[in-house]
């Protein structure tokens, strides 16, 4: 039986600390794990907490991120709770193995930390991690700062555990900014947050010889696409499992979390959308400017990455004139993921708002508020004269020249 | 443990049977008899992972199975991986009492062809072995990526050719030595090494046994001969390994704790490796003029290693 952990009502958490505590308290059974900044504290406290009896679990410490996700898909066919966590580098290590614990249907936890993907070589935060992973079929949650790390750390394995999901979750957290910035953190209390997570119900358990069980089948092309559609449907499915979820949450926590975050929109005419930290600079942006200059701006902010939520961000965006898509990833000779998606979204309304792409923040390049305010006027101005007026595709807090792509064709 | 009887073969054979005849391995294929002898000589609980290769490919094709047991398959490289995970997780919950049979040993094995094992998931096998999990690794060694069409892998012995090491006007195969898997895995201090071969399957299901019994990470090199790639009848699988093992190519000896070398099977008759290389296709350049010296050179590493093997046990080191 674990130790008992003394919490204050009110604690000083950074990210990364406040996450380890969710493992802490959910009692993960194994963490196989490889260190990498700024992840690292994370497996170094589950670590920690074993070795002082805080967790009766069992700390898999690997020879890299590959074998440290290929650990966990074996620990969780194993029947119990596993989680690890990683970033950057290590989180491009381990895709082959994000697409077989998906695949294989396997509740895994992975804490992503985000920093940028080299080269060249960068350990600061940016979004290019997250990206990477969002066709691997893992549910991707993201938190705004630490409180969210510690909440939604929890929400995943309840989530992924559930028998009408059982997907992989993973949960996104800022490098740096939110990682290694201590921040008050209310945490629950270990009973309620076991009682709210809940026990390990094990499907398919490799260790349940009674009815053995066969992991990682071959099928080629006369099943494989039946399988991929049935993982896909479990990932749409998880919708509403995740809405319930978070119900649940803010009965034990007060606490309320949605799927897409709405921040000032009710009679918002120009809109951000982004992730992340940049989330909070937009928000304080938005409330100065419609102090200031009388801007009537909001922030829409998809909590959930992974299913993307379609339908939440059209409902969320219907009534704004102008909306920017704020992209913390290097798009790679194309527009911006969130601006591709909530593009796509937007279109299957009547509404026809003016959508342009702003990519940001890369490598940790910091986001300010006058930046922020510099994109909302910007969105302005494209409303007061009915159309885009810059380039569609623009790097925001680029030094040298500045950098665009593509003129709308609507007038 | 429940160590099944190996008194008596066709008894031996048939029982416990978890590895299903089921299966879209070649005729000859030696990994099934390998597999099967693993499987039939415990009665212990088994979970089994494996690589990419051939056994994987031709055992779990869905809606099919041949594993009458737990078995798992990720990727290419990291079969010891998910042994580990699993052996892990086995630990938590044992202690937990979260298990159907809490009582019920279980042992945790792997396996993996040459291409897994000496190249591609070298690293993974490495760190699963230095962390000391309770299991078994066992390499079905039929030196080339027999499963992707008979490529070299770091287990290709020299003079063998293969699509990616052609043997031609200008090549006489492959140019490289086998790596030592065995001594590589011993120098790890994992506490059972060996290499067995299935025509002496007494010793291999002792050394399996054995293997199964020791606590801490085991390793197992094992001579699987490949009809498909090295080129011979596959009604001659036996045969062809009853050549390996009587030249020595495949010396069968085991290493406990990193240093107390035994070996295990003393030809009484020790053949010439060209008996070996001549009963295979993939050999058959090196009987050119221009290329025996190869065999002769195949011959000098074998004597030397058999030198070499024989003072080591000697030695006591």
């Amino acid at each position: 039986m674990a130790e008992k952990y003394d919490l204050q009502e009110r604690e000083v958490w950074d990210g990364n600390f406040a996450a380890s505590q969710a493992l802490r308290q959910a009692q993960v059974d194994v963490v196989a794990a490889y260190p990498i900044t700024p992840s690292t504290p994370i497996v170094e406290n589950y670590g920690s907490y074993v070795a002082n009896g805080y967790i009766d679990g069992e700390f898999v410490m690997v020879e890299s991120e590959h074998a440290a996700m290929s650990g966990c898909v074996g620990a969780s066919a194993a029947g119990g709770r596993v989680a690890t966590a990683t970033s950057s580098q290590g989180f491009a290590l381990m895709t082959e193995v994000l697409y077989q614990a998906s695949g294989m249907r396997l509740p895994i936890v992975l804490a992503v930390v985000n920093r940028s993907l080299a080269s060249p070589l960068n350990v600061r935060g940016d979004h290019s991690d997250m990206y990477l992973g969002r066709d691997s079929g893992w549910i991707q949650l993201d938190c705004f700062n630490a409180q969210e790390a510690y909440d939604l750390t929890l929400c995943t394995f309840k989530i992924g555990e559930n028998h009408d999901v059982r997907l992989p979750v993973m949960v996104h957290q800022d490098g740096f900014i939110t990682s290694h910035t201590a921040q008050n953190v209310y945490p629950l209390r270990d009973e309620v947050a076991y009682g709210f997570v809940g026990e390990f119900k094990p499907v398919d358990d490799m260790l349940d010889f009674s009815r053995p069980v066969t992991y990682g089948a071959q099928t080629e092309e006369d099943w494989h696409f039946e399988h991929k559609a049935r993982q896909h449907k479990a990932l749409m499915d998880s919708r509403s499992i995740i809405d319930d979820v978070f119900v649940q949450f803010k009965e034990i926590s007060g606490r309320e979390y949605k799927r897409v975050e709405s921040y000032m929109m009710e009679d918002a005419e120009v809109a951000i959308v982004a992730l992340g930290t940049t989330v909070e600079t937009c928000i304080i942006a938005a409330r100065e400017l419609r102090k200031e200059e009388g801007v009537k701006a909001g922030v829409v902010a998809p909590r959930c990455f992974r299913p993307f939520p379609f339908d939440k961000i059209r409902d969320a965006l219907g009534n704004v004139k102008a909306i920017a898509c704020l992209d913390r990833s290097s798009p790679g000779g194309a527009m911006g993921a969130l601006f591709n998606e909530v593009s796509a979204a937007i279109y299957t309304t009547d509404a026809r708002p003016l959508v342009t792409n702003f990519i940001y923040g890369l490598g940790g390049r910091d986001f300010s508020i006058a930046e922020a305010k510099r994109i909302f006027k910007e969105q302005k101005a494209h409303v007061d004269a009915g159309k885009i007026t810059t380039d569609i595709q623009q790097f925001s807090g680029l030094r040298g020249p500045h950098l665009g792509f593509f003129q709308t064709k609507r007038s | 443990m429940a160590a099944t009887s190996i008194k008596n073969l066709k008894e031996f054979s048939t029982s416990n049977d978890r590895f299903e005849g089921a299966h879209t391995l070649c005729p000859g294929c030696a990994h099934s008899m390998i597999v099967r002898e693993l499987m039939n000589c415990t009665d212990d609980n088994l979970v089994i992972a494996a690589n990419t290769g051939c056994l994987e490919v031709s055992t779990a094709v869905y809606p099919f199975t041949s594993w009458d047991t737990s078995w798992i398959h990720i990727g290419f490289e990291n079969a010891a991986t998910a042994a580990s995970g699993a052996e892990a997780m086995y630990k938590a919950r044992k202690r937990k009492g979260s298990l159907k049979d809490n009582d019920a040993p279980v042992k945790f094995v792997a396996f993996g062809g040459d291409g897994s094992t000496y190249d591609i998931g070298f690293q993974w096998l490495s760190g699963a072995v230095e962390r000391g999990h309770d299991f078994t690794y066992i390499c079905l060694d039929n030196e080339n990526y027999a499963n992707t069409g008979g490529q070299r892998s770091s287990a290709t012995p020299i003079g063998a050719t293969t699509t990616t090491a052609q043997a031609g006007s200008h090549s006489y195969g492959k140019k490289e030595k086998k790596k030592d898997m065995i001594a590589i895995m011993a120098a790890h201090g994992a506490p059972y090494v060996a290499q067995l071969a299935p025509n002496k399957w007494k010793s291999m299901a002792k050394g399996f046994q054995k293997a199964l019994e020791t606590e801490g990470p085991c390793f197992i090199n094992t001579v699987s001969a490949c009809c498909t790639e090295w080129r011979f009848d596959p009604k001659d699988t036996i045969n062809i390994t009853d050549l390996a093992t009587d030249s020595l190519i495949f010396p069968i000896y085991e290493i406990i704790d990193g240093h107390e070398l035994n070996i295990l099977y003393r030809p009484k008759n020790v053949i010439k490796v060209e008996d070996y290389l001549a009963a295979q296709g993939r050999y058959k350049h090196l009987f050119k003029p221009e290329n025996k010296h190869i065999i002769e050179l195949i011959q000098k590493d074998v004597d030397n290693k058999w030198n070499m093997l024989q003072r080591r046990e000697e030695a006591r080191i």
